[in-house]
């Protein structure tokens, strides 16, 4: 061996002695790697949060509280910079309503079914079903919809409404038509979002249901209730706000949802309260001018409609995790005691 | 009740039969929801098929766009993009992601190991559109163009969630006892979890990856401010025109990531709101070969599970 390895091993040595240690055969950096990746999960929302909020500080100051506050006669104006986004906000809400209303009566009938009456070997395939029902890429939803769903079912289902509910005094102005001829409105995105926000309702509320102890059934059965009895006065009071939980994710879901509504809600700024009419959400404006926007102050409007929407769907995510969470937590314990 | 019962049980059961019509009422009308739900599933991919089939051809896969209004022309772009952009969000999720899953699955009561469960969820729920505004601002704006990076980078923050958490699972699936032997062996931790632990939970890890892959890859909302979409996009005469020109391929690979990519999501976005009959008629077919990529993907990762599963029971 000659001297110069001689010297290098020495210095591998000292090295060794001085960091091995701290290092632990690399065990350190392991850990810096894998709390770093952790940290920054948690940074990663921090940082969403904080850019759109930086990104639209002038938006905020400029226009102030004004640009959140209903109004039947909104502008949005790129040329002269004045943007009001009552109409998308509007939009977003009624859209969202209305697909949980129809949603949550379809979805809880499919969480019962899957969890408490159909044979043990479909439960599975039906359960990926839905989920392949959920996989559908957004896009997708939107092209049916568009071409197939609009002029098969929301134009004649539009025109009836317009003509039966329409006419009534107060529920009128919610069904006041006339629907346009290719049949893209309000009630053309509420469809497309119920259809879509099925599958995560019915999967949470049928998790909600398996994770209820078998006691509660049994107990209900001993006093003779039948199994709907069962179901409706036991079981579902039981997983109430398990329940309410997949109804907070799947409005997550349908407040988020970009592209298939974009392609049916037909894209006006109306003043009206009509679900028969065209509309706007607040992702599908984002989705239709951001790419688009003429001036500095008309993506920094988008930017904090954007803000908005993070705002929302976080407040909602905690909630419903919460909700959810609570349920899982109680249930093993009360089986075991 | 009308008529005069001199009997108790009688009137008792007659509500019974009343009760046992309105039980078998209700639990019909839960097999019929379930049963409602499932016709447009089954609308929407007979239609896709059926109008898809009929303008796929082989032109479509391997020729460019033409220029609106003229027949003929393929997808090309879209193809490749799509397959760069996934392939760039894996490179961007995977690792962190499973890093994260470690941490997660091993110091689940910690403050921070709480925080990374809870944010993981957070995550998930973020609209995609919101990711796509970030990256403009993170990336686009202070590259100062679009870019492919960028919407990798989208797609991986997509992923991310779906990843941390199914890595997190199969994680806590492999037996402890492996893990401990490896440890009283005197490996350090990062080797018992890489080269004993990790491939112990190695299939279930690929199940996790499909499904993000198929969710990122059918997204159009992250892309359309990051990706934005590109017609003339062609990987290989890139390749092919940058080594002719002499530049190595670093230099080549740095430019092709530094233009805006087209994708399958977003071509079927911008054809379907074009008049023309054939780029409506591409849209069709970009939405069967779409369909098919998320879902074949889809049904593969669950299969896996399922075959996993059996083997080990058995």
């Amino acid at each position: 061996m000659n001297h110069k390895s001689q010297a290098a091993l020495s210095v591998f040595g000292k090295f060794r002695k001085r960091f091995g240690r701290t290092l632990r055969h690399g065990d350190r950096v392991w850990q810096v790697l894998t709390v770093g990746m952790g940290i920054g999960v948690l940074l990663l929302i921090l940082a969403i949060g904080w850019t759109l909020w930086q990104d639209s500080a002038d938006a905020r100051s400029k226009f102030g509280l004004s640009f959140l506050l209903p109004t039947l006669d909104a502008s949005w104006n790129p040329v002269l910079d004045s943007f009001q986004a009552w109409p998308f906000i509007y939009g977003t809400l009624i859209t969202s309503a209305t697909a949980i209303l129809l949603a949550l009566p379809i979805s809880m009938g499919i969480g019962i079914f899957l969890a408490e009456l159909c044979p043990p070997w479909l439960r599975l395939p039906l359960g990926w079903l839905l989920e392949l029902l959920a996989a559908i890429p957004s896009v997708v939803f939107g092209l049916w919809g568009m071409f197939v769903f609009l002029p098969a079912i929301v134009e004649p289902l539009g025109s009836t409404l317009a003509h039966t509910v329409g006419s009534l005094p107060l529920l009128g102005a919610f069904f006041a038509g006339p629907i346009p001829a290719n049949g893209a409105s309000r009630l053309a995105a509420s469809l497309i979002l119920t259809i879509m926000i099925i599958p995560t309702i019915s999967a949470v509320t049928r998790d909600v249901f398996l994770a209820i102890p078998r006691s509660q059934r049994e107990a209900a059965f001993a006093l003779g209730a039948t199994e709907w009895e069962t179901i409706s006065q036991v079981l579902v009071p039981y997983g109430l706000s398990g329940i309410l939980g997949a109804v907070i994710l799947g409005l997550g879901r349908a407040l988020g949802e970009t592209m298939a509504v974009t392609m049916v809600i037909g894209n006006s700024i109306e003043g009206t309260l009509s679900l028969l009419r065209p509309g706007y959400t607040m992702s599908s404006i984002i989705a239709n001018e951001f790419a688009e926007a003429v001036s500095p102050m008309h993506s920094q409007a988008l930017i904090e409609i954007g803000f908005l929407l993070f705002i929302i769907t976080l407040l909602l995510n905690f909630v419903a995790r919460f909700l959810v969470w609570r349920v899982a937590r109680r249930s093993p314990q009360q089986e075991v005691r | 009740m009308t008529l005069e019962s001199p009997h108790g049980h009688i009137q008792a059961r007659r509500g019974y039969s009343r009760r046992r019509l309105s039980n078998r009422a209700m639990l019909v009308l839960t097999g019929l929801a379930t049963v409602l739900a499932l016709v447009p599933l089954f609308w929407i991919i007979g239609y896709v098929v059926l109008q898809g089939g009929k303008y796929i051809n082989w032109t479509f896969f391997t020729q460019l766009p033409r220029p609106p209004g003229v027949a003929g022309g393929g997808v090309l772009n879209a193809i490749e993009g799509t397959v760069l952009l996934v392939i760039l969000a894996s490179i961007f999720s995977i690792p962190p992601g499973v890093l994260a899953a470690f941490y997660a699955a091993y110091y689940p009561n910690t403050p921070l190991g709480i925080a990374v469960r809870f944010s993981t969820d957070v995550l998930s729920g973020v609209p995609s559109i919101i990711i796509g505004l970030f990256l403009y601002a993170v990336v686009v704006k202070t590259q100062g163009h679009f870019s492919a990076l960028a919407g990798g980078i989208a797609l991986a923050i997509l992923m991310l969630p779906t990843i941390i958490r199914t890595t997190e699972e199969m994680l806590k699936l492999v037996p402890p006892a492996l893990r401990e032997a490896s440890l009283a062996l005197g490996a350090p931790e990062w080797k018992t979890s890489l080269s004993v632990v990790l491939p112990a939970a190695g299939n279930g890890l690929i199940t996790g990856f499909l499904l993000g892959l198929a969710r990122a890859s059918g997204e159009t909302a992250p892309l359309l401010f990051t990706a934005l979409g590109n017609e003339y996009f062609e990987f290989f005469a890139q390749v092919r025109s940058g080594l002719a020109s002499g530049r190595d391929p670093f230099t080549i690979l740095a430019k092709i990531l530094g233009q805006p990519v087209d994708s399958l999501p977003l071509t079927l976005w911008k054809y379907a709101q074009q008049p023309y009959p054939e780029r409506t008629q591409q849209a069709w077919a970009a939405a069967l070969v779409l369909m098919g990529l998320v879902l074949s993907t889809n049904i593969a990762a669950r299969l896996w599970i399922v075959f996993r599963a059996r083997r080990m029971k058995g």
